[in-house]
């Protein structure tokens, strides 16, 4: 079943959760909606489960308006954050909840339990209660739970939000796994940029109420559509600089910029990924800066070189290869020349990639 | 583990943060106890003593011999429950909108919840007097229809609920609150009724703070004299609840028979309390589950 959310605005109080938003779900899509704490993306979730209801617009299951309708007869799964099991029920009678109070017949309930407890892996705890559960097998049972109704939809809501480092590594792989199995139309958020892209489809970036871009994972990364955007999918290295006649400059730097080939100066910012930027012991051309070497932190699956440049006095932030970090052998102190290899250009107010969805 | 962890309690027990001479413990202690002893405990005992101070058989006609103690006893097991069960219906509804909704006046609600606590029972009797007596507000067009409440049962109920209307909601509101309203809207999500969530999933969650509060309420209500005493009119046979049963026969110089019957009363306090001991160790227990069940960042 798709999803289209249209126009949907909510206010609470002076606070705007929700300004315009239109968003389409395609049938067996599994889409995040990405963004920071306030952007509204929970309440987004929320409006489309029925849990919430909006100031304005329209939620429709293909072509039938839900907007009115309560959440009981919208029938989707939802995950809570921090699961919201009943305590005072064991995981059995939490994933029959759905199946009971709909007033299935014992039988289909049993059956129905037992299956989901094969696809979560928890048979062996079924007479458990929340409280002797870890945070991995809690969150397990919620998305068991939500799936006990057969819903047409699941919605999760910051699925590994409260769960440490691996284990979230873990159930991420196993949503995705699973989503492949179901093929169940799902929508999930969160503030992680790497969850988002690991696991979803499709990636919608939000903030402040608004949707700032939507497109595939790669889509998302390689072309982010503003600075916003830009700036929340990781770390980036931004210089501030100028645009004239199809060339950004920005101290030594010069970047193509073909979107403007006007005459005229005007301002503009390039972002450069930590990744995209290349360290070299002699300046190539005009376009680096040089630089000296703060500190360089080997751990990880790239080396982390930190380095002030010296015409801007900024920091800056580049991420080496082992086997480059080896050549250039560099120490703290080094004065070393900083080139993108790609950078993205922004010209703020009325430009043409600025702001557009 | 519990043999590990008991030797490592061990060292602690033996260096306290404070270590008072042995005088200042004796001294304390014997002040508690003899305070207790004289206050609480010898007039409880005395309460039995003079009870059966004309034998057991004497003790049973005191209270089911007399056609008026009978009845006090009758209209007290009205009286009180019927006030309980008010203020269940009255402690579940405040408590809902207080935990759950913020709204103008909220804080209002909540300090006005409190005030028969605050209010003499004796001036809450008289407000009812001003409201439904004869020469009260309301007090024609109740002739005029022939209702009765001041001076008759009614007007017992409304009394005793009033004195007892904190009890039920006081303790539900902070545990509605520990328990937050994310399972509530989880239950919504898959479709509970409102019915099937407030039985399914709210009131086994509650359960024991409200036992606790029905337990409060209850013993409040079985005790209350002074706001019953106004509205009653103390009328024999009629309007006399067990504790104004009690003063009653006292007046007349029958110390047997109000003994005997303050007995009982008596009694159903010691039963409240050790009810209550129990009740509020359950709820403790609640409590911390859930603030535990609460606390993000579990790992596995």
């Amino acid at each position: 079943m798709s999803i289209s959310v249209r126009n949907l605005s909510k206010r609470f109080g002076n606070f705007l959760a929700l300004d315009d938003v239109s968003v389409e779900v395609g049938e067996g899509e599994l889409l995040a909606l990405l963004g920071p704490s306030g952007s509204g993306k929970t309440t987004l979730l929320r409006v489309i489960a029925g849990l919430e209801s909006a100031d304005s617009g329209s939620v429709l299951y293909d072509d039938r308006d839900m907007t009115r309708r309560s959440a009981r007869e919208r029938n989707v799964g939802f995950c809570f954050q921090h699961y919201a099991l009943f305590r005072h029920m064991n995981v059995f009678e939490n994933i029959a909840f759905g199946l009971r109070v709909r007033k299935h017949k014992g039988q289909v309930v049993n059956d129905r339990v037992n299956e989901l407890l094969r696809l979560v892996r928890l048979e062996n705890l079924a007479k458990r209660y929340p409280a002797q559960l870890s945070g991995g097998q809690r969150q397990r049972v919620a998305l068991a739970r939500a799936l006990a109704i057969q819903p047409r939809v699941l919605l999760l809501d910051e699925p590994f939000g409260a769960l440490d480092a691996k284990v979230r590594q873990e159930l991420r792989q196993w949503l995705r796994r699973l989503h492949d199995e179901i093929h169940m139309t799902s929508v999930f958020v969160t503030h992680d940029q790497e969850e988002a892209f690991e696991v979803a489809d499709r990636v919608v970036v939000m903030n402040q109420g608004k949707i700032e871009q939507a497109g595939t994972p790669a889509d998302v990364f390689e072309r982010p559509a503003n600075p916003f955007v830009m700036d929340f999918l990781g770390n980036v290295n931004v210089f501030h600089g100028r645009v004239q006649n199809g060339k950004a400059h920005a101290g030594g730097l010069e970047v193509d910029y073909p979107a403007y080939s006007a005459d005229v100066s005007r301002p503009a910012t390039v972002y450069v990924r930590p990744h995209e930027l290349e360290i070299d012991e002699v300046p190539l051309g005009r376009t680096s800066l040089e630089a000296q070497v703060v500190r360089t932190n080997p751990t990880g699956s790239a080396v982390k070189v930190a380095l002030v440049a010296v015409e801007f006095g900024i920091e800056l932030q580049v991420e080496l290869s082992f086997q480059r970090y080896a050549e250039l052998r560099l120490a703290t102190g080094d004065t070393v020349y900083v080139s993108p290899r790609k950078a993205t250009v922004f010209v703020p107010e009325g430009a043409a990639l600025d702001y557009a969805i | 583990m519990k043999p590990k962890s008991s030797l490592q309690l061990a060292p602690a027990a033996h260096r306290p943060a404070r270590h008072d001479p042995l005088y200042v413990r004796i001294l304390l202690i014997g002040a508690a106890v003899l305070v207790v002893g004289i206050l609480v405990v010898i007039p409880v005992i005395n309460v039995f003593y003079q009870a059966f101070g004309r034998g057991i058989s004497g003790y049973f006609s005191a209270l089911f011999g007399d056609r008026d103690t009978r009845h006090a006893i009758l209209l007290t097991l009205i009286v009180a429950p019927t006030a309980v069960i008010m203020n269940v219906l009255f402690g579940l509804a405040a408590a809902w909108a207080i935990a759950r909704f913020r709204f103008p006046g909220r804080t209002a609600l909540t300090a006005l919840i409190d005030l028969p606590f605050a209010v003499s029972p004796v001036v809450a009797g008289l407000m009812l007097v001003l409201i439904f007596g004869l020469h009260g507000y309301l007090g024609p067009w109740l002739r005029d229809h022939d209702l009765k409440i001041i001076f008759a049962l009614p007007g017992l109920i409304i009394a005793t609920a009033f004195v007892t209307l904190p009890f039920v909601a006081r303790e539900l509101i902070p545990v509605m609150e520990a328990i937050g309203s994310e399972e509530e809207v989880a239950a919504v999500s898959l479709g509970a009724r409102p019915w099937q969530l407030f039985w399914r999933v709210t009131l086994p969650n509650i359960k024991w703070g409200l036992l606790y509060g029905v337990i409060l309420c209850n013993a409040r209500a079985m005790g209350e004299f002074g706001a019953v005493y106004v509205v009653s009119g103390r009328i024999d046979g009629r309007t006399f609840t067990m504790p104004l049963r009690v003063e009653k026969l006292m007046q007349e110089y029958d110390s047997p028979a109000s003994f005997a019957l303050a007995s009982v009363l008596t009694l159903l306090a010691i039963v409240t309390l050790s009810v209550k001991v129990l009740v509020e160790r359950k709820t403790r227990l609640d409590l911390a589950e859930a603030s535990r069940l609460q606390a993000p960042g579990e790992t596995t």
